[in-house]
């Protein structure tokens, strides 16, 4: 019986570990700190100033914000460039109509991009741009290939190539491995960029569900209060039960 | 004040016997005093459903039914309604629970052979609320209007349009539309809200009401009412319902809670197994995702849909996985008689039925892992030997149980 039970409780783990299968770009881990709030701040900064030009975020107000440490006039100072109100959600100034025409596609709406793409995907896809002259953009995307949108950051991060090399795989076959070299330095240093990507994803992982991390703190007391509540009616049952056995 | 109390008790039990009523179905509803960890499962089912009903109440009251809204006001819920995300995840996480709870209630029965006589029609009535639990979570996942709200839907919907004849007059009716669109969304909003609820509570009372006339099983399977307290006539193996089992199953109930708001408060998606991640993205009629997988308490059952890939016999190899997945639900209000064995508990089973058992339960777990991947070659194979092995578990039981080796049931329950 010992046996069966391990073996349903491995068969129980095995969707768990296949999850993920099917995407070709190997994914770099996002690291993400959503209570770092300095961070968040920083990441608010890139969105509003280089995301919301295009896409929106029609599902988060401006005032929500505040969950990041500033100030009602802080934000409306800083991080409203559409004369919106506070209170105001986070819409784009581009028309869908238009950005269709120019796009092929509207640009998608942020809000919850994080929570449909995960962090690892956005954080490589945003770091994986290439100079592609084939495309309608001039651009192409190692983790999303003939992505509709173009390099916004190519001033930060600089121009990248792409770089194919064909290795042996010690087994007699050959397999492509494409690297992206950079052939135009921006105004920031690699890992510069990376920490710009990084506070942005951060914050686009904030954006995705903004009560996560009251989320937890709540679960913590919930979780507590529950423990010692198993205690107390295990006691009651324990009592009751007495005259039974 | 005691005095005024039984005097009011008086006046009303004289206009509805509620003091009556509470003797029968509580402090004087005795059951069986061996119930072990399996026997939580029933009273969580009760709790979970007024969790979603009450939860429910309050997602009504800010989700919008309109194609155009849902999807928002579901984010909207999310972020501006205060505790909505809390409501909403209880409710979610409430959905996928309810199915643990319930595939434990069943397993529950079939590992003490609770379905046999004289507890069949209570069995079917308990398949009935499955039935009805089944839609309620289909159209329930409609609602936020994403990919996979969309997608998933369309694959159901067509399979409805593959019955013979009335197929596709069927899909048009509960649809309201030739196609998935707003009137549709309207319709499933409707069942969620008011037809299916109102089912599965009728149905829920009529299952606690046949249970008490028949007396609840225990692990040995054997009937308490056997040997009654001939002074009494009250089972000797019996214990009041209240208060022994409602202050133990009130132990079960905050160990419940103790996983249910673990998984909403540090992990409501689940990994994507409770909320899909692709459900992430409004439904876009126009652009079908690369991968459609229902959520995973339907994926055995897609499975076996997807395993039926070659005609036969004048029904082409689509109808086939329709009445494979229809087959594989249905089949269970057979077991009752499908059940030859002389005794009804696995304790006193013999190795056929025990192995039969863990064959089964693998095949659900392989087929609901291969529900959640792309189909491969390997995959359908695979999926369809456990199809066969699933249906061998039913189908060949009154060959097994009978020449199965059991052992002599006890007189008494074991504590």
């Amino acid at each position: 019986m010992r046996k069966i039970k391990n073996i349903l409780f491995v068969l129980c783990l095995l969707p768990l570990t296949t999850f993920a299968a099917g995407i070709e770009v190997k994914l770099d881990t996002a690291p993400i700190r959503t209570t770092d709030k300095l961070s968040l701040q920083r990441g608010a900064q890139t969105f509003v100033n280089y995301c919301l030009t295009c896409h929106s975020a029609d599902y988060m107000r401006y005032n929500r914000l505040r969950d990041l440490g500033l100030s009602e006039k802080q934000i409306s100072d800083n991080l409203i460039f559409t004369g919106q109100k506070t209170g105001g959600l986070m819409h784009t100034a581009m028309v869908k109509k238009e950005a269709k025409q120019w796009f092929g596609v509207p640009p998608p709406d942020l809000s919850v991009i994080a929570r449909s793409r995960g962090a690892d995907w956005l954080y490589t896809y945003l770091r994986q741009f290439y100079r592609d002259e084939s495309t309608a953009t001039g651009w192409n995307n190692l983790v999303f290939d003939r992505a509709a949108m173009p390099h916004v950051f190519y001033q930060l991060q600089g121009e990248q190539l792409l770089k194919v090399e064909v290795v042996d795989d010690g087994h007699g076959g050959k397999h492509e491995v494409k690297r992206l070299e950079l052939s135009k330095p921006g105004t920031l240093s690699k890992t510069e960029y990376d920490m710009q990507i990084a506070d942005l994803v951060n914050y686009l992982v904030y954006l995705g569900e903004p009560a996560a991390a009251y989320r937890v703190q709540l679960g913590i007391i919930v979780m507590l209060f529950l423990f010692g509540m198993l205690g107390l009616t295990y006691a009651l049952k324990h009592e009751y039960w007495r005259d039974i056995h | 004040m005691g005095k005024r109390m039984t005097s009011l008790m008086g006046w009303v039990d004289a206009r509805m016997p509620v003091t009556a009523k509470w003797k029968l179905h509580l402090s004087e509803y005795y059951a069986p005093k061996n119930f072990n960890f399996w026997y939580y499962f029933g009273s969580l089912a009760m709790l979970v459903l007024v969790n979603q009903l009450l939860t429910g109440i309050f997602l009504t009251m800010n989700y919008k039914p309109d194609a155009s809204l849902a999807f928002a006001s579901v984010e909207y819920i999310m972020r501006d309604v205060d505790f909505g995300w809390l409501i909403r995840y209880m409710h979610s996480t409430g959905a996928s629970m309810f199915f643990v709870v319930v595939y434990l209630h069943m397993f529950r029965g079939m590992m003490y052979g609770s379905y046999r006589k004289p507890r069949e029609l209570l069995w079917l009535i308990g398949m009935m609320i499955f039935f009805v639990l089944m839609m309620l979570a289909f159209t329930g996942y409609i609602l936020p209007w994403g990919q996979m709200s969309y997608w998933g839907a369309q694959v159901i919907l067509s399979m409805v349009g593959a019955i013979p004849v009335i197929g596709e007059p069927l899909k048009d009716l509960i649809m309201g539309d030739y196609m998935l669109s707003d009137a549709a969304l309207n319709r499933f909003f409707a069942y969620h809200v008011v037809t299916l609820p109102i089912l599965l509570l009728t149905l829920v009372v009529v299952h606690v009401l046949a249970l008490h006339e028949v007396g609840s099983n225990n692990p040995d399977g054997i009937e308490i009412k056997k040997n009654k307290d001939p002074k009494t006539g009250i089972p000797v193996d019996g214990i009041p319902f209240h208060p022994y089992y409602s202050v133990k199953d009130i132990v079960g109930v905050v160990g419940f809670l103790i996983v249910f708001f673990g998984i909403i408060f540090f992990a409501p998606e689940m990994g994507g197994y409770f909320l899909e991640y692709n459900n992430f993205v409004p439904a876009n009629s126009l652009q079908t995702p690369d991968h459609i997988a229902p959520v995973w308490y339907f994926t055995p059952y897609y499975s076996m849909l997807r395993a039926a890939t070659v005609n036969f016999l004048w029904i082409d190899a689509k109808l086939w996985g329709i009445i494979l997945m229809g087959g594989s639900v249905a089949i269970f209000c057979l077991l009752p008689w499908l059940d030859r064995s002389p005794v009804k508990s696995i304790r006193y089973k013999g190795p056929y039925f025990k192995t039969a058992l863990t064959l089964f339960v693998i095949s659900v777990f392989v087929l609901g892992w291969l529900g959640t991947k792309t189909p491969t070659p390997l995959y359908t194979t695979l999926a369809q030997i456990f199809t066969v092995v699933y249906f061998a578990f039913f189908l060949l039981m009154p060959w097994y149980s009978k020449i199965d080796k059991t052992k002599p049931e006890p007189t008494r329950v074991s504590t």
